[in-house]
């Protein structure tokens, strides 16, 4: 028999897809990487000592970003604080108390929809509901209660899975010892989860930080103080800093710098929190 | 003793599933309060206004057609862009690449999915916005400046989902394809692409929804004109634009007209997250069959 004789064989059509899959991949992380250098080498000169020590001058042409850094270190920390006893507790309910059945199918698709809902619309909420209904004004707490919602189905997941690579081999030895359930969980099993755990509350932090939409219109926009005297007081935090500086182009040089200094805390951040993960799946596999 | 641990029990169950129900909690609350912002509006003056693309907030005309317009079209010039370098590049990630390189790729994508949206859309003013103007003039922000930043913005998205849809499919399979005699490609295109097809399309659609969601980035350079667009030169404004640009100083209906804008995307994104649910619980069963 006699093979037709075709104008693409299967071995040129490896040939080829292999080009156009490793092309689309170098253009992918080119873009990504470039992006990446083209901040922090733009940015990163700019940031000294006194950028980062002072307070903005003339509503950030000059000067640096010292309390901006403090409000989002306020409001971020302060989300994250509430979401995690929230998302910590789903993730232990969820793990250790049910077995797959409506319930926790009706929470999963809840946090996945969570997960996905525009940070727009988080900020519409807060808005209404702690900035208008609960009179919070533009605040601190306004903004950090917005993100601690924001931020729960990052927690709840990255918990999740922290306490499901936790070997069942741990619960049953020390229910066989004769704790308790919640001593078992307690004692044993968040202990050994604790660094997948942090790994979540740390992404959550990231994802906090760089927030922009949800944050602007529950904090606000106004320059804060160095120390605030009361979570009632309206921030502003470095994402929205720098987004008054870029839109409104008050000032290149400053943008760029704290570009970069966002870029660096939020990729730090995420390093940090992946390199964690990495370490603590790997003693359990 | 053991009662009164057994009592703890209880109560910390009890306590947990409260906790539990937290994320359901804050769902509907947003669901609630947006809703009833939104809906009384529509209400009041009529779905033919508010589907109407006439958006002028003094004059009690809430038309959101044109904003839809604008969300749609840089949506799917995002998708176009990101879907086929996203795709590609888990491909070769999943299925050519040497596992060292994909075990620095993969998290390095990762990260970079954490940069904030206003650092891509100041990328858009200051590399962006200059190309467009020197290569097709005009004032270049327009639909296809937000596409652009909108599709590297869901490139890690698309990449991150397809690549673990790709390497959820069974090692037998391709070792299968391959012992037949069909070559790298074919196995990928015949073997892996169907059975991973699942799960890509959750992939493609989570990316959607953040690309409809997406709002600073846009803000900053899409144009934010209220019209639909001619080309995708012309200037666009989304309906996260149209809340972020406008939420602000907005007041009585015209903020009302606001939260059902909200309403709108809120629906657009839960259903989209609902489709891409269903496509990947589709994978997980068939994945457990497939593990036998």
């Amino acid at each position: 028999m006699i093979a037709r004789r075709r104008l693409i064989t299967p071995r040129s059509a490896q040939a080829l897809a292999s080009v156009v899959v490793w092309g689309t991949t170098v253009a992918a992380v080119v873009i990504l990487v470039l992006i990446l250098v083209f901040v922090l080498g733009r940015g990163l000169p700019h940031v000294g000592w006194s950028f980062l020590s002072r307070a903005p001058v003339d509503s950030g042409r000059g000067g640096g970003v010292l309390p901006i850094i403090a409000g989002t270190l306020e409001v971020t920390g302060l989300g994250v604080a509430v979401a995690a006893p929230l998302g910590i507790g789903t993730a232990v309910y969820l793990v250790e108390y049910t077995h797959e059945g409506p319930l926790t199918r009706v929470i999963r698709f809840g946090t996945e929809c969570l997960a996905g809902v525009p940070s727009i619309i988080f900020g519409l909420f807060g808005f209404v509901l702690f900035v208008l209904g609960l009179g919070l004004g533009w605040s601190i707490l306004a903004g950090a209660v917005t993100l601690a919602f924001m931020t729960l189905p990052t927690i709840i997941r990255t918990s999740e899975e922290a306490l499901r690579a936790v070997p069942a081999a741990y619960r049953e030895v020390s229910l066989s010892l004769g704790a308790s359930k919640w001593q078992t969980i307690r004692k044993v099993v968040l202990p050994a989860a604790v660094p997948g755990i942090l790994t979540g509350i740390v992404l959550a932090l990231g994802r906090a930080i760089g927030e922009t939409a949800a944050v602007i219109f529950t904090a606000g926009s106004n320059l804060p103080r160095l120390i605030p005297t009361s979570l009632l007081e309206g921030t502003r935090t470095l994402s929205v800093h720098f987004y008054q500086l870029a839109r409104e182009g008050i000032s290149a040089e400053n943008a760029y710098a704290t570009a970069a200094v966002l870029v660096l805390a939020i990729s730090l951040t995420n390093v940090a929190a992946y390199a964690a993960m990495n370490r603590f799946m790997r003693r359990y596999r | 003793m053991i009662l009164r641990s057994g009592v703890v029990d209880r109560t910390v169950a009890r306590a947990l599933k409260v906790l539990a129900l937290s994320s359901i909690f804050v769902l509907a609350s947003i669901t609630f309060f947006i809703f009833r912002e939104g809906a009384p509006l529509v209400y009041r003056v009529g779905l033919g206004n508010f589907l109407s693309s006439d958006w002028h907030p003094t004059a009690a005309r809430f038309g959101i057609a044109t904003m839809v317009a604008g969300s749609a079209a840089v949506t799917a010039g995002a998708l176009a862009l990101a879907v086929p370098l996203g795709i590609g590049c888990a491909i070769a990630l999943a299925e050519m690449a040497h596992p060292i390189l994909r075990r620095i790729l993969k998290p390095a994508i990762e990260i970079l999915a954490g940069i904030p949206s206003v650092v891509y859309g100041f990328m858009g003013i200051v590399v962006v916005l200059p190309w467009i103007r020197g290569h097709f003039g005009g004032p270049g922000a327009s639909a296809l400046a937000g596409a652009l930043i909108l599709g590297v913005m869901i490139l890690p998205t698309i990449i991150a989902i397809s690549l673990d849809a790709l390497q959820a499919v069974p090692r037998t399979y391709r070792e299968g394809s391959l012992a037949m005699g069909a070559t790298q490609w074919q196995t990928i295109r015949r073997v892996v692409l169907p059975a991973a097809r699942p799960g890509i399309v959750a992939a493609v659609i989570l990316g959607m929804g953040r690309a409809v969601g997406e709002t600073m980035a846009v803000v900053m350079v899409a144009g934010n004109a209220v019209q639909f667009p001619h080309s995708m030169l012309d200037p666009v404004r989304t309906l996260t634009a149209n809340l972020a640009l406008e939420m602000g100083y907005a007041a009585g209906d015209h903020r009302a007209a606001l939260f059902a804008t909200g309403m709108v995307l809120f629906l657009i994104v839960v259903v989209l997250n609902g489709v891409a649910g269903l496509a990947r619980g589709g994978r997980a069963k068939s994945g457990g069959e497939a593990r036998r």
